[in-house]
């Protein structure tokens, strides 16, 4: 359990809208930086171009699980299968899932969850993060944080 | 995790980090990983090469990566490479960590987009 991933945001924005904006195809291309060709359909492959910028060589793939309205919506995927050349499909996916909760005053409680990284293959973990200039870059900062913090 | 496992680890992976970081706390050391990160071995001379420090300088900052193990030597021929070996700073935990920061800000850009 402690290698998962748990996101908690309020929205300022009622239940149908935060539904909308993450399962409908266009609006989830919009945050999520994809543009994917079809709507999200259970049990379907979802794919798009990734709009991040250094990475439009990249096809996002998804397969969707299950859509409860303005409930549950979640997928499993590849988490950063950013490399062409690398047949990712027999390696073992993460879950992903967004749970909606209504709050009062038409507000909306989103929390995301992602599970199964234990399955990744190790050299795939050092694969993205060496790949990933912003992993890079986080890198740096905790480092440059850490030594200003413990001064020897 | 309960607060409490999380203050364990936390505490833990400091132990385990702290000498690294240290190692890594000195623009010289960030620059030559850097330079090691294209996955290259290099010799001492080719390290030192375009930069304004001495063989001597750089021999020594390898010696405090190699200490930490981020970067070891490979023989080749009469002289030695250094290679760059990040796995001491890349394990699950920081893997979970990136996918992390890529979710804030995805949802950052969400939550724009759905209070607008």
């Amino acid at each position: 359990m402690s290698n998962d991933i748990e996101k908690r945001i309020e929205l300022d924005a009622p239940i149908s809208r935060v539904w909308r904006a993450i399962t409908d195809y266009r609006e989830f291309g919009e945050w999520f930086r994809v543009r994917l060709e079809a709507p999200f359909t259970p049990g379907q492959e979802a794919r798009g171009a990734v709009l991040h910028p250094g990475y439009e060589h990249v096809t996002w793939k998804a397969t969707v699980k299950e859509m409860q309205a303005e409930r549950l919506f979640s997928f499993t995927w590849h988490p950063f299968a950013v490399d062409k050349a690398v047949d990712y499909s027999s390696e073992p996916t993460t879950l992903v899932e967004f749970r909606l909760e209504p709050l009062a005053g038409d507000r909306t409680l989103l929390v995301i969850t992602e599970s199964g990284f234990e399955g990744i293959p190790a050299h795939r973990r050092h694969d993205a993060l060496l790949r990933n200039d912003q992993g890079w870059a986080q890198q740096i900062v905790n480092v440059k944080e850490y030594v200003a913090a413990h001064p020897s | 995790m309960s607060p409490r496992t999380r203050r364990k680890r936390t505490a833990a992976d400091r132990q385990r980090f702290a000498p690294i970081f240290a190692a890594l706390g000195d623009e010289t050391r960030l620059a030559l990983i850097a330079t090691l990160a294209d996955g290259t071995p290099r010799s001492i001379a080719q390290l030192t090469e375009g930069t304004r420090l001495t063989r001597q300088a750089v021999t020594k900052h390898l010696r405090v990566l190699e200490d930490v193990r981020i970067v070891h030597s490979v023989k080749s021929g009469r002289e030695s490479r250094y290679e760059l070996d990040v796995t001491p700073l890349l394990d699950l935990k920081s893997y979970v960590e990136l996918v992390s920061a890529r979710w804030d800000t995805a949802l950052g850009r969400l939550k724009a987009l759905v209070e607008r």
